[in-house]
């Protein structure tokens, strides 16, 4: 992977990537308002936040998706606006979507290759593309035994894998993930971090989307949290334990709340069966007095993942 | 990069057999219908079995084919194209009708209908954009919209309702020779437009699936989102899909003008069906994403196999488009059943 290596020449003090005061509004919403990060290579920057905080909304941004509607975005120093992801991916930003950005009905190796097709001539390599991906996958672990197979058929874990190897393939400086552990299991998230450390230590800069601080807190060197579309923190790992992570996500208070009412539900207790009719479960947690405190997106308590 | 332990592979995914490999493949439903339909013919009605018809049939599919062909590379590109069949009118007349106008060389007239319908297909591609409306509306407002001016056009120019004869107009036997010759190949008379039509399909099958821009027009009709974030000009690729529908058109029109000698205005309406039908036939899918060229042109095929056997086999051919709606749905199951078999 000559490409990674060339970066880390480059790799000074200087963030590879400013944000300053981005904002950005949908129609009437504000989903991102005053944000202010800085990336630099050979650090994994993680960006933490509830459901609907503006995590996705960043990285479109970062990514070329979305265009910012407020404040400067810097590229190696440079004011950047950029008008489509070709535009991000050739200043070396390569990005892993949530909904990971892969055509269902297409072969993994034309799907790794897309938008970066090799050719010899006029035509597809298309032995050299086969090849490259099935070596590219076999590090991540994966095994995709025929690589003609539609992306569409493989398993959530095995699409992951190869959204991130072709990102870190593809990219030279800035490497997004958004959500990447979200809809793993223990091992194949284990490889994914694996992973982004692998891509830290070839001096990239990692920008890794998460909502578990336990993943971010294994390998982030900077942690920024987002709160309904403001950074609610932004602080480097010496200046965090995972306890105060954990507890800035859920919003402190918040959680002691939670285990405090949890600590009624009894987890050891078996319920006897029941049938029950449509509407029958109450909503959990909803007691008289809390009813009108309940903001929308404010519901990190009652979050049942 | 730091190592990552290979894990072993995984022992439930056996390796697929050759034969669901080729099973798998979108084409094969077209092929297995083609098979029916000529053993049927084959059976019921002696004149389908003489060489010398074999032109014929091919002639009659080839007229369909050069289109389906273009048609099924937009499919697989997600959209559809309800002007096409009047497209191929509207090259026609405009190139009869700006020589005839003018009194130009037919050459110029040719040229001006090429420009023409690149231009038709490129607004078409340019408004889908533009509103973000699906192409199903966007083209069957061209489509109403080529009809009428195929119609006043015409009337404005000749008085009537078919376009003036060319004949006395300088270039007319060259560009007759160009897209309205036959040669004998052996027992059997080829019209140059099946040539067309082969060349047509073996380009296009090339582009798809050997090219960067066929990569692209997948995975634009699989998931535009996605192949947007991954850096496809999707907007450039659909424009240029509908200026392919454009050019084929175009290739059809000029070849029904030197070959009739003149147009009828209302030519072409409803073949724009035939062509979508074709395709589908052919494998691709109403959602885009999938499909392929030669089954497209397997089921141009089938086609002009349907319509001379209905009449060779002495049947009423009142019953063609009967026909064609039960091999439509017939064809769509196998092609159902076939992947579902082959990735099971
Ligand atoms: N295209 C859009 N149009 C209007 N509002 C949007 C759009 N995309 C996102 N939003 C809003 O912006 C806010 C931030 O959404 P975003 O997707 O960035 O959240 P997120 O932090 O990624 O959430 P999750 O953890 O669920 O992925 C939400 O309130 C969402 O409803
Ligand atoms: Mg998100």
């Amino acid at each position: 992977m000559a490409a990674l290596e060339d970066t880390r020449v480059e790799s000074t003090d200087r963030p590879v990537l400013e944000l300053e005061d981005i904002g950005k509004s949908y129609g009437n919403v504000n989903a991102l308002r005053g944000v202010n990060i800085s990336v630099r290579q050979g650090e994994v920057t993680c960006v933490l936040g509830d459901n609907g905080a503006g995590k996705s909304t960043l990285i479109k941004i970062i990514a070329g998706l979305h265009e910012y509607t407020e404040g400067t975005m810097k590229v190696g120093g440079v004011i950047r606006q950029f008008n489509s992801p070709r535009a991000a991916q050739s200043l070396g930003i390569a990005t892993v979507y949530q909904d990971l950005a892969l055509a269902p009905l297409m072969a993994v190796w034309r799907n790794f290759f897309l938008g970066n097709e090799v050719r010899k001539g006029p035509f597809l390599d298309i032995e050299t593309m086969k090849r490259v991906a099935g070596e590219e996958l076999t590090k991540m672990g994966i095994v995709i035994p025929d690589l003609d197979r539609p992306v569409g058929s493989l398993s959530g874990g095995q699409r992951q894998c190869i959204a991130i190897a072709r990102a870190i393939y593809f990219g030279a400086k800035v490497v997004i993930l958004d959500e990447p552990t979200a809809a793993l299991g223990v091992k194949q998230s284990g490889v994914v971090l694996k992973y982004i450390v692998a891509a830290r230590d070839a001096g990239l800069g990692v920008i890794f989307i998460t909502h578990n601080p336990h993943h971010a807190y294994l390998v982030g060197n900077h942690f920024v949290i987002l709160k309904l579309g403001r950074v609610a923190l932004d602080a480097h790992r010496d200046e965090l334990t995972l306890e105060q992570l954990t507890g800035e996500m859920a919003g402190g208070q918040e959680l002691d709340e939670l285990s405090h009412e949890l600590s009624a539900a009894d987890p050891g207790k078996v319920a006897p069966a029941h049938e029950v009719a449509h509407g029958g479960v109450p909503a959990p947690g909803l007691g008289d007095d809390e009813r009108d405190g309940a903001e929308p997106g404010d519901d990190a308590p009652r979050r049942t993942e | 990069m730091a190592t990552v332990t290979a894990t072993p592979a995984d022992d439930r995914v056996g390796t697929r057999s050759t034969l669901s490999t080729v099973l798998a493949r979108p084409e094969v439903g077209a092929l297995i219908g083609a098979i029916a339909v000529a053993t049927l013919f084959l059976a019921v009605a002696p004149a389908f079995r003489s060489v010398g018809n074999i032109g014929t049939i091919l002639y009659g599919s080839s007229t369909i084919g050069i289109m389906a062909v273009a048609v099924a590379m937009l499919m697989i590109g997600g959209e559809f194209d309800l002007s096409a069949g009047v497209a191929v009118t509207t090259s026609g007349l405009a190139a009869a009708h700006t020589a005839w106008w003018f009194g130009l060389n037919v050459w110029a007239g040719v040229f001006i209908a090429l420009l023409i319908s690149l231009a038709i297909g490129a607004f078409n591609g340019f408004l889908l954009h533009k509103t973000g409306l699906p192409s199903f509306l966007v083209t069957l407002g061209t489509f109403f919209v080529l009809q009428g001016v195929n119609l006043a056009m015409t009337r404005l120019i000749t008085g009537g309702v078919s376009s003036n004869s060319l004949r006395d107009l300088d270039g007319f036997d060259s560009a007759k020779a160009v897209f309205a010759a036959d040669f004998s190949l052996g027992p059997v008379n080829v019209k140059i437009p099946v040539v067309y039509w082969v060349v047509f399909t073996v380009i296009a099958a090339v582009l798809l699936l050997r090219s960067r821009y066929g990569n692209w027009i997948f995975a634009v009709g699989g998931d535009s989102a996605a192949a947007r974030a991954v850096g496809v000009p999707v907007v450039a690729t659909k424009i240029a899909l509908f200026m392919g529908v454009g050019l084929a058109a175009w290739l059809l029109g000029m070849h029904l003008l030197f070959q009739f000698n003149n147009l009828q205005s209302g030519q072409g309406i409803g073949n724009e069906f035939i062509y979508i039908i074709a395709a589908v036939i052919g494998g691709c899918l109403l959602t885009g994403g999938y499909g392929s060229v030669v089954g497209a042109s397997v089921g141009a095929l089938i086609f002009g196999m349907t319509q001379l056997g209905i009449t060779y086999a002495g049947w009423n051919p009142d019953w063609f488009r009967t026909f064609l709606g039960v091999m439509l749905i017939a064809s769509v199951l196998v092609n159902m059943f076939v992947k579902r078999k082959a990735e099971g």
